[in-house]
């Protein structure tokens, strides 16, 4: 079977990860980074991701996407408070949010499909084979509609995903392989842009979870954006400046606040410098890791009730966790980690990397997939409790939250009135009473032969598989003949639509080839004009005047054709500028070796 | 007027006969290797194509689990069964196989699951065997306690009126207090009941190892279940009751 890889789609860094001889390794890049930030930006020379892309964010803010994974399964109506904070475009169309970029526009699982297929490239290059098979993490109290969301993106970005699993799951797999652990142990994930907690029993390889629960809006976004409201007033009161109407500053102040709040995890207290707009000169001021708890108190709090949620789902009180296992950036801070563990009456396990183990967690999941790790396995369960509305615009649940997937369930309908020829079927997910304070995951009209009310039996079918994503099926209990049912998500993309977005996504990887070309032809052309202009300062003087013009022509030449966007045309003036400066290389070497020799015994040499 | 959303009938469909041409269909359909047509004999394989087999929806999940039909089971010997047994079945081990397996792997899966939810907890448990003992678990669902009518209906009003009150007023103190007072009643109410239980649950067990054919033996079985559904049906009452009030004082 090929190589599954797992993968980490975070919402401020994405990782990539496979099995090597029994143990999960993270995949680096050329400099050894091990995480891609979940950055996109569209530039001049067309979409580029990650650390490249990062450097846009206040340059370019407008045309810079990040946290897309916020966006993920939303419509509009869900993100509307927290659309100040962020410089892009979003719109809606569908029922889908979509990003602007320039002349386009773009659904977040499109986004992240771009990051997908840098980690999908990066691990090529590092692993020399096509990559073509992923799993994929995502927070545990991800709804369907999200989940469903991340699918489209590994399809579009040309990988088949073959399980989307939970990310403080896999990091428990991470653990329990590396620790050998039995017993019962939570697992505390606060990332970029999510909290969950899972408890889990480990047991001769088992891996059962036994409860879930978490707030698929709250991360280190949300402890960042409270120092920039923090800076902003300040500024306004001591300068009279609207910084949030400069989206470039924003993001100045966005990575300052992220940077000032990362630093005061090791430091009492750190200085604050940023850029004022209209060359208003720079402000400055001093955050104590104090004032930082204070303003941040709050937000981690909030994270609490979560964990208490699943304790008591999970029929255990604190004393009942044998361990704490932290995950995500945001567990770094020292405030957090006072909490969990006043919390839990104990000290929390922090020995595992908490930006790699989720992925890690991911390869080995991906391992068990394909055969090769067989003495391992998780039992997750879904996040949600999954129903549908009856009479009087009420939920009433089918499965529960916290069932064991896969799980099925079924629910006999009937008609209402005489010779009624269909009824309507709305599938929801949340823990409200009522339909509107919950989630529509679909709504599909089911057919039913015409008869007198009450007759027809149709038995309706919800099954959720292991990535916890819902099927549905009905059956005419008279005839025994099952009828498949399109299931419309509410909040997500057509299947035409992700099918369309697959071709596109062929399409653009044809104009990101040419703009990779492009990049690497300028660097090159950059390179060879440097050496050119110090070969003509240091050995000019041995070549004629005639061509030293030559070369000088050539030279001028191919900085025009290098601002041009044609690859073809800066490698044709490089091969040019090589040719007409040949002789002046060989000369070039000869003197250098000649100096270098200079002084030197013939015996010396030989 | 079309359509109506009316999810309606059946309030507990696992136990409900399956149409009988569909059970024919399944029954046969056990019986036979799906893949290769030879007889099956082995639990939950073809012993000669070693496809693995769907778990008819007629088996029990007493069956399912390979347990017999008792209300004491031993939960350390049920995990470890479901454990076995999640080894076997689940979806994880059979993504390298045919698109066929993969099909029966995830249905099997999700009924063991379900089977071990259900037997997992004493009381769905008891509730489940019920269903399978007497036909239906319609009525089970929830009745005071006779008894308890008239005490249930002052609990309701003091709740209304603790609800409407002023929570830091003395009223608000006094009815609070009330409120605590009637939920720790009700609590030793329910322990109570769930005692009786486990000595019907003994009973049971006790009936079935005797193994006996008697008319006397018919009369006990008929006894046990009578009370253990009254007894059921009670509990889940109070234990609606007892949540609500926590759930109002908290």
């Amino acid at each position: 079977m090929a190589r599954i890889v797992g993968i980490d789609l975070g919402t401020t860094n994405s990782l990539v990860a496979y099995m090597k001889d029994g143990q999960p390794c993270v995949v680096p890049d050329r400099n050894g980074r091990t995480m891609v930030p979940s950055v996109v930006a569209l530039t001049d020379n067309g979409l580029i991701v990650g650390d490249s892309a990062k450097e846009h964010l206040t340059r370019n803010p407008e045309r810079t996407v990040y946290s897309v994974k916020r966006f993920m399964g939303k419509g509009l109506a869900d993100v509307q408070d927290e659309l100040v904070y962020f410089p892009y475009h979003i719109t809606e169309t569908g029922g889908v949010i979509r990003i602007r970029l320039g002349q386009k526009s773009y659904s977040p699982p499109q986004v992240s499909a771009m990051i997908l297929k840098e980690l999908k490239l990066r691990a090529e290059a590092s692993l020399g084979e096509s990559i073509t098979k992923a799993v994929i993490t995502v927070p545990a109290y991800f709804n369907d509609s999200q989940r469903q969301a991340t699918k489209d993106a590994g399809l579009i970005a040309g990988l088949e995903v073959l399980r989307i699993i939970n990310e403080p799951t896999a990091a428990s797999l991470a653990y329990g392989l590396q620790q050998k652990t039995q017993g019962t142990i939570a697992v505390y994930d606060f990332g970029g842009g999510t909290f969950d907690i899972s408890i889990l029993k480990l047991k001769d390889g088992i891996f059962e979870v036994l409860a879930t629960s978490g707030d698929t809006h709250l991360g280190g976004d949300d402890l960042d954006r409270v120092l920039v409201d923090l800076f902003i007033g300040d500024i306004r009161d001591r300068y009279g400046i609207d910084v949030d109407r400069y989206p470039d500053h924003m993001q100045t102040v966005r990575l300052e606040a992220e940077r000032a709040k990362i630093r005061l995890s090791d430091e009492l207290k750190t200085e604050i410098t940023i850029e004022l707009p209209e060359d208003k000169g720079r402000f400055t001021r001093e955050l104590t890791r104090d004032q930082l708890e204070f303003l941040v108190a709050g937000i981690i709090e909030r994270t609490l009730a979560p964990c208490r949620i699943a304790l008591k789902d999970a029929g255990l009180t604190p004393k009942g966790i044998d361990e704490v296992v932290l995950v995500g950036g945001s567990t770094r801070m020292p405030l957090v980690r006072q909490q969990v563990e006043a919390l839990f009456g104990k000290q929390p396990h922090c020995h595992l990397n908490p930006d790699e183990v989720v992925a890690l967690g991911a390869a080995v999941q991906a391992d068990i997939l394909s055969g090769g790790t067989t003495d391992m396995l998780l039992l997750d369960v879904t996040p949600l409790s999954l129903g549908i509305e009856t009479m009087g615009g009420v939920m009433s649940s089918l499965i529960r939250r916290n069932t064991t997937i896969p799980a099925s369930a079924k629910e006999m309908f009937t008609t209402y009135v005489d010779g009624q020829t269909g009824v309507d079927i709305h599938i929801l997910q949340g823990e409200r009473e009522l339909v509107k304070d919950n989630r529509s995951l679909a709504q599909f009209r089911l057919k039913v032969p015409p008869l007198p009310a009450g007759v027809p039996r149709i038995e309706v079918t919800f099954l959720i598989d292991a990535n916890g994503i819902l099927n549905v099926t009905a059956t005419d209990m008279r005839t025994a003949k099952s009828q498949s049912i399109e299931v419309k998500p509410s909040y997500g993309l057509s299947d035409t639509e992700v099918e369309r977005m697959i071709e596109d996504s062929f399409k653009f990887a044809a104009e990101d080839v040419t703009a990779r070309k492009l990049i690497e032809a300028r660097l090159d052309a950059e390179a060879l004009i440097k050496t050119t202009d110090k070969s003509l300062v240091d050995a000019g003087h041995l070549i004629t005047e005639e061509d030293a013009d030559g070369i000088r022509t050539s030279l001028s030449q191919l900085s025009i054709a290098k601002n041009g966007t044609d690859p073809r045309v800066i490698r044709a003036h490089m091969a040019e500028l090589e040719q007409t400066a040949k002789h002046l290389n060989v000369l070039m070497l000869d003197h250098s070796l000649k100096k270098s020799l200079h002084g030197k015994k013939v015996s010396e040499v030989s | 007027m079309g359509y109506t959303p009316c999810p309606l009938l059946l309030m507990d469909n696992q136990q409900s006969p399956p149409h009988p041409d569909t059970r024919r269909q399944l029954q046969m359909a056990r019986s036979m290797c799906w893949h290769c047509q030879s007889e099956v004999t082995g639990e939950y394989f073809c012993d000669r194509c070693v496809k693995v087999q769907p778990v008819s929806k007629e088996t029990d999940y007493f069956t399912c689990l390979g347990f017999p039909r008792r209300l004491m089971l031993d939960p350390q010997k049920l995990e470890a069964k479901f454990y076995e047994l999640s080894r076997t079945f689940h979806p994880d081990f059979y993504q390298t196989k045919s698109a066929d397996e993969q099909t029966i792997s995830l249905s099997n899966a999700a009924v063991l699951n379900t089977a071990y939810r259900t037997l997992r907890d004493s009381i769905q448990r008891a509730e489940y065997l019920l269903a399978l003992e007497t036909g239906s678990v319609k009525d089970i669902r929830t009745s005071p306690p006779a008894d308890l009518f008239e005490e249930i209906l002052d609990l309701q009003d003091t709740l209304e009126e603790y609800r409407a009150s002023e929570r830091d007023s003395e009223q608000g103190h006094r009815l609070r207090a009330t409120l605590q007072t009637e939920q720790e009643a009700l609590e030793r109410r329910k322990e109570g009941m769930e005692a009786q239980l486990r000595q019907l649950f003994a009973d049971w067990d006790k009936l079935q190892d005797a193994g006996e054919a008697t008319s006397l033996a018919r009369v006990e079985r008929d006894r046990i279940l009578k009370q253990m559904r009254d007894l059921l049906s009670n509990r889940t009452y109070v234990n609606n009751i007892v949540n609500d009030l926590a759930a109002t004082i908290a």
